[in-house]
């Protein structure tokens, strides 16, 4: 104990950090009144400028579920496009039960939704561009109403393909049918962007990634992933 | 088979568990031979680390035999390997840059959530280590599953003994990389801020870096004295002010590379420290960063700053006007170790380190309870503790006295 009162008493070099300390009480105090002053200025906004934001990372309300999600996939275009059909879907999508084609580039879609329920989907493709793009809408025998597409681009520098899944949905239950979902891990959002991350996985390790292994949790398989 | 679990803050207990599987084509798994207790395994058992659950198998530092392998894996059964604490699939951009651990694909879509919440983008993965870094099972345990086998586990030759060896798994290479980070130039002045097990491979590395002189700093007699037989002037941070040492033994000017390997738990009764703290007592806040704030304050202008030591959140009073007007270069980062593996295993083979004589214990994997008691509360003796899966329980072996004992 010595030591330390020797090195308080004995050096008056004063500390930054004690100051820092000390100076806390000042910020809290600053940042009361910088509220204060935004609170008077607001009402002048300067005019909008179109930016080059994609159109899904706007800020829009709408009440239909909007959700746009971008992948790196050190893979050639040519072989991300010709990965991404229909047969190989269960290999990557985690809540799809089956996709049974019904020619004319539609097909019957039966997905896991909430609370052990099934979803059926029927889905039409609207458009499809060779190693581009491939687009659809939903028929009206589908549960959900929703519309998609997913993109392919060369990413910069030969690092491989951007891969964009764009999807609109009106989420059964409106709002809160939605936040339910999302609390159950259900939600389409949520499933497609994880879907995306195990397609990347599988292009790129061939093999979808898992953690599964022991842990002292009776309720857990060592060969099942968990969170 | 046997296994060190999490189950709490200061909770450590070894249980039965369920054997691992193959469970994707290119995993191996492995008998463990040896694995380390490490200062990450410190801030896991204080409740550091978010994202831990009860019963999570730890342990990322170990070494085995491989006894099963996927369709995939290039290993063999039968082979010696030591394995990179991270986990990185080989093949997406962050490992064709050889940033292994940040690889993108090691982490599951399930777990990946919530590590992209808190830090921006999902980190890559690593074993036994908290569910934000994957919740992969750990290898303190009698066999472990490895994925991406083809990629990370370095074979080890038959006549290197686990001991010289087990630490690619992590301290090494991260002393290294530490060193490689402070991007040392010859004659160059490195301080080094903890003499643990990666301060002392961090002095060793940026000596071979073509450091004129290593400065380290510490509190216990022990770990200073380990630091000087490798060649490090030493300074007891409770006897000296240590920015003014610093500054008197370099013409005033600081030295020219900084290297923190404390990370988010600074021991120290300075002000800045006592109110981190309390704070960490009274609300969430996990940082304790007293060791880095000192190391930048400490740095001459124009100099660098590399952090191996563990934060896992946000920090408070971190003198950013100081690192800007100083015009100081940070680089930091878990270590990318199967960057290192084949250079350091060969230099291991020509002597070039000691890996050694930082052993102060091997013990039994059934007594990691005590051992993690030990390592927590008497780092002076417990300078590295290395667990056995095959020792009877209580056969603790402890570095021959004359080695350490306080002269
Ligand atoms: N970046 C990586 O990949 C990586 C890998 C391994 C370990 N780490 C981290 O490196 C750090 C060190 O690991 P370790 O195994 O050596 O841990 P350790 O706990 O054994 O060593 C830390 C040392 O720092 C000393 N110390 C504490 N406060 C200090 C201060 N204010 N000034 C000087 N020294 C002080 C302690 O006395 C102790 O000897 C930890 O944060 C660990 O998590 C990082
Ligand atoms: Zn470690
Ligand atoms: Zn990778």
């Amino acid at each position: 104990m010595r030591m330390f009162t020797d090195r308080f008493a004995g050096r008056g070099k004063p500390d930054p950090f004690a100051i820092a300390v000390a100076g806390a009480g000042l910020a809290f105090a600053g940042m009361g009144y910088a509220f204060w002053r935004r609170r008077q200025k607001r009402g002048a906004e300067p005019e909008r400028i179109a930016t080059d934001a994609p159109h899904w990372t706007l800020d829009k309300r709408s009440a239909r579920a909007l959700f746009g999600k971008s992948v790196l996939v050190n893979r050639p275009r040519e072989e991300v496009f010709a990965a991404w059909k229909v047969e190989r879907f269960p290999e990557f999508m985690e809540n799809v039960v089956a996709v049974e084609p019904l020619g004319g580039g539609s097909a019957r879609w039966t997905i896991k939704g909430p609370a052990r329920r099934e979803v059926h989907l029927v889905n039409s493709i609207t458009e499809s561009i060779e190693n581009e793009t491939i687009s659809w809408h939903s028929d009206a025998e589908s549960e959900i109403a929703n519309s998609g597409e997913v993109r392919f681009a060369d990413a910069p520098a030969g690092r491989g393909t951007y891969v964009t899944l764009i999807l609109a949905y009106d989420p059964p239950g409106g709002k809160l049918g939605r936040l339910g979902a999302k609390l159950l891990q259900r939600e389409p959002e949520v499933q497609a962007r994880r879907d995306l991350h195990r397609f990347k996985q599988l292009m790129e390790t061939g093999e979808v990634t898992s953690n599964a292994s022991p842990s002292a949790r009776k309720s857990e398989s060592p060969v099942e992933p968990h969170i | 088979m046997r296994a060190v679990t999490w189950q709490g803050r200061h909770k450590i207990s070894v249980e039965t568990v369920p054997d691992p599987e193959i469970v994707n084509p290119r995993d191996a798994i492995l008998r463990v031979t040896s694995t380390a207790i490490c200062g990450s395994d410190l801030h896991l058992y204080d409740g550091f680390i978010p994202g831990m659950r009860a019963g999570d198998i730890v342990g990322h530092e170990f070494m085995g035999e491989v006894v099963e392998v996927g369709s995939g894996s290039t290993l063999k059964q039968g082979q010696r390997v030591v394995v990179p604490f991270t986990i990185s699939c080989g093949s997406c951009f962050f490992c064709e840059k050889q940033q292994y651990s940040a690889c993108d694909n090691s982490n599951p879509s399930e777990t990946r959530d919530a590590s992209e919440l808190l830090m921006g983008h999902a980190m890559g993965a690593a074993f036994g280590y908290a569910h934000l870094t994957g919740g992969y099972a750990g290898g303190q345990a009698e066999y472990v599953r490895v994925p991406y086998s083809d990629v990370g586990p370095v074979i080890i030759p038959d006549d290197l003994p686990d001991d010289d060896v087990l630490f690619l798994s992590d301290i090494l290479p991260t002393g290294w990389h530490a060193a490689v980070n402070a991007d040392i130039e010859p004659g160059d002045t490195v301080a080094v801020w903890g003499c643990g097990p990666v301060g002392l491979f961090t002095i060793q590395s940026a000596l071979l870096l073509g450091a004129g002189r290593v400065i380290a700093i510490d509190h216990f007699p022990a770990r200073l004295r380990l630091a000087k037989q490798l060649g490090a002037e030493i300074l007891d941070y409770t006897q000296v002010d240590v920015r003014e040492a610093l500054n008197e033994m370099t013409g005033g000017i600081g030295p020219d590379a900084c290297i923190d390997c404390v990370g988010m738990e600074s021991h120290g009764f300075t002000p800045d420290n006592i109110l981190d703290q309390v704070k960490v007592q009274i609300y969430s806040v996990t940082e304790r960063p007293h060791a880095l704030r000192q190391a930048i304050l400490a740095c001459r202008k124009g100099g660098r700053v590399s952090i191996p030591g563990v934060y896992g959140g946000f920090a408070d009073k971190f003198p950013l006007g100081q690192l800007m007007e100083k015009g100081l270069t940070v680089k930091s980062g878990q270590t990318p170790v199967q960057k290192y593996s084949g250079e350091l295993l060969k230099m291991i083979q020509d002597g070039k380190f000691d890996t050694t004589s930082l052993v102060s214990h091997h013990a039994a994997l059934e007594d990691a309870a005590e051992m993690y008691r030990h390592w927590h509360g008497e780092q002076n003796d417990y300078t590295k503790i290395i667990l056995k899966p095959g020792l009877e329980k209580g056969a603790v072996q402890a570095r021959k006295e004359s080695e350490h004992a306080d002269a």
